[in-house]
């Protein structure tokens, strides 16, 4: 069960040990996150809820390897992610993490099938292996049948179920989720938190999730806190 | 791994509209660049044309045209007399030439009485033996010893009063037009010729004194023979290039001219077109920040979206390329005019667009797409991932 505090090593599948991140702001220091203990197992389904710029979604980052922390170690199934160059940590990006944002962050001139498919040319594959992944992904996300369309040819909710679609396309270690319900109404949200839900359930597949959101966390298995730097 | 192709096209083809400004200005310069390059090809055709690499020009050592150089009779004996010269029944395939600048008025501009230079040749009684690039077009050659005139077709088209039967005064002596020359596009079109022996003495040369040689080799090798031959005589103090050098050289002045201009007048519209395609890229790039960090974030390297960026910026330079290809290639054939600075005389050529033109148009539009398109590339990787998704 994931846990937050421990100091001793684990073999859980997400694992950090005092991770601090600090941001220089002009001559000050800000202390975004100070000692950070994480524990997630595999098949997990974690919410992460906090005050605005508690740093919930620098810690995301820290875990999906777009930034790196200023003290502590991240290991990913056993790995120390935050012993990778720059360079590796994109290429380990592109096998390991799922990124589901708030906005969607669909590539506007690219079909949805396109936009599935773009993460997966980053991984040893043919094109009809590409074809049948996406159309997978697509159909896993109930959304098989739009496949040509443009993101601005489709809801807000299809968007971000495009979005989950390709996040889940490449077979990821895991998934992170920056307020996916964030920018939707109540029933695409519920949806999405659905979808996520049968990821987990079905699939196996392990999500951290950060929400605003009580009725969102509801959905996890798990529900941490982040404030003032510290996760409880 | 580079991101596909498609993701460039489809972004230009979203900002169809700056992008269309983009080519556009990339397509001027390019015609620019190609119609300057297209000009002086042509005037260097046009001169070198001119020449036959199977002709020897002979003229006084030192002179740097026909103008300023000097053969007399004896002289001109040694060169008939040489066995590297061809010859057939008639003797030998020598013709000795004078040149004559004279003013006329322009067909064209002709209410308003302006003139301008015209050279006229004064020929020996070989010359279209000689010059075999040259024919008669119409009307007939001229009879040597009598004072007729054939004209070049350029000349007669450009110069008022050069049409067949008509009389023109040369030096003070009438002279009839009684044919006219298809020189080929060579300069020989923009001439008019005479009887040397005619002219001279019409603009008080002294009898038997010419200005150069022109001589049919008996073989295109022979050409370092006739030279040692004939600067290894004492006789004589003249030096000896093949036909084709010698109008090479004569277009240098010109072709130099025309290139640093075009070069200028491109670089200044390149330097206005590359900055169309900075600004197109920079706010394509500023508009898209989240988009390529999120290309960055599901793993492609900073590479995978500096190539992307800079496709975008290529594609729109070929583009922009063949576009000002197209518009320049209308320009092949069609003929202008200029002066000779050898000679100060007007010569009349065509623009030659040729393959190799196209090609360097290309290249010329894909080198702004390059340097139109890295910097906006470079700004966009050098953003952090996770700084670039922050700034929305
Ligand atoms: N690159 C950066 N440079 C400077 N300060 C930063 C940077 N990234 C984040 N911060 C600061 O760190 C703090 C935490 O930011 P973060 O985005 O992680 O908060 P958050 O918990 O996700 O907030 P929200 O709920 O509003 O999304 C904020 O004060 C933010 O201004
Ligand atoms: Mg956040």
């Amino acid at each position: 069960m994931a846990r937050v505090g421990a100091t001793a090593p684990s073999e859980a599948l997400i694992c950090l040990r005092g991770v601090a991140k600090n941001y220089r702001r002009g001559s000050e220091d800000l202390h975004v996150l100070t000692d950070v203990n994480l524990d997630v197992d595999r098949g997990e389904f974690v919410a992460l809820m906090g005050p605005s710029g508690s740093g919930k979604s620098t810690l995301l980052n820290l875990i999906g390897g777009l930034d790196v922390p200023s003290a502590g170690i991240i290991r990913v199934a056993g790995d120390p992610i935050t012993s990778l160059s720059r360079s590796k940590l994109t290429t380990w990006r592109a096998r390991h993490v799922g990124f589901v944002f708030q906005m969607y962050n669909l590539i506007p001139v690219l079909s949805a099938f396109r936009n599935v498919e773009l993460p997966l040319l980053l991984l040893p594959l043919s094109k009809a292996e590409r074809r049948e992944r996406v159309a997978t992904a697509l159909r896993v996300v109930g959304l098989d049948d739009r496949m040509d369309h443009k993101p601005r040819e489709l809801s807000g909710g299809q968007q971000q179920r495009v979005a989950i679609a390709r996040a889940i396309v490449g077979d990821p270690t895991f998934l992170l989720c920056d307020e996916p319900t964030g920018d939707l109404d109540r029933h695409s949200a519920d949806e999405i938190l659905d979808m996520l839900h049968h990821l987990v359930g079905d699939f196996g597949k392990t999500v951290l999730m950060v929400t605003h959101d009580p009725r969102a966390a509801a959905r996890a298995q798990v529900t941490f806190h982040l404030d003032k730097g510290e996760l409880s | 791994m580079a991101l596909p192709l498609v993701y460039s096209v489809e972004s230009l083809r979203a900002r169809w509209r700056s992008s269309l400004v983009a080519v556009a200005g990339i397509a001027g310069s390019v015609a620019v660049f190609v119609a300057m390059l297209a000009l002086a090809r042509g005037f260097e055709q046009a001169l070198v044309s001119t020449g036959s690499p199977d002709n020897a020009m002979i003229r006084r050592a030192g002179a740097t045209s026909e103008m300023d150089s000097v053969i007399d009779m004896e002289e001109l004996r040694v060169i008939e007399d040489a066995p590297e010269v061809a010859r057939d029944a008639r003797g030998p395939l020598v013709s000795a030439e004078i040149v004559v600048i004279v003013a006329l008025p322009l067909r064209a501009l002709r209410a308003e009485g302006a003139e301008a230079n015209v050279q006229v040749r004064g020929i020996g009684a070989r010359a279209l033996d000689v010059h075999q690039g040259v024919r008669v077009a119409q009307g007939r050659m001229l009879t040597p010893g009598t004072a007729e005139i054939v004209v070049g077709r350029y000349a007669r088209e450009s110069y008022a009063g050069l049409e067949p039967g008509a009389t023109v005064r040369l030096g003070g002596t009438p002279f009839q037009v009684v044919g006219v020359l298809d020189g080929g596009g060579s300069a020989f079109d923009s001439e008019i010729w005479a009887d040397a022996a005619v002219l001279g003495p019409a603009y008080q040369r002294p009898r038997g004194y010419y200005q150069s040689a022109a001589a049919r080799l008996a073989s295109r090798e022979t050409l370092d023979l006739l030279r040692q031959r004939l600067t290894s005589d004492p006789r004589m103090r003249h030096q000896v290039d093949r036909e084709t050098d010698y109008y090479a050289k004569a277009s240098e002045a010109m072709r130099g001219l025309i290139l640093s201009l075009g070069a200028l007048v491109a670089a200044v519209m390149g330097i206005g077109a590359v900055c169309g395609a900075l600004n197109t890229l920079y706010s394509a790039v500023a508009e898209r920040a989240r988009e390529l960090a999120t290309i960055r974030a599901l793993g492609f390297g900073s590479g995978a979206v500096l190539i992307a960026i800079v496709a975008e910026s290529l594609l729109l330079s070929a583009v922009g390329g063949l576009v000002g290809v197209a518009a320049a290639l209308p320009l092949d054939g069609l003929t202008t005019s200029t002066l000779n600075f050898q000679t100060f005389s007007h010569v009349s050529f065509a623009f030659r667009v040729t393959p190799d033109l196209l090609g360097l148009g290309v290249a010329f539009a894909l080198a702004m797409g390059l340097v139109g398109g890295l910097p906006p590339a470079l700004r966009a990787v050098r953003v952090p991932v996770a700084v670039a998704l922050r700034d929305l």
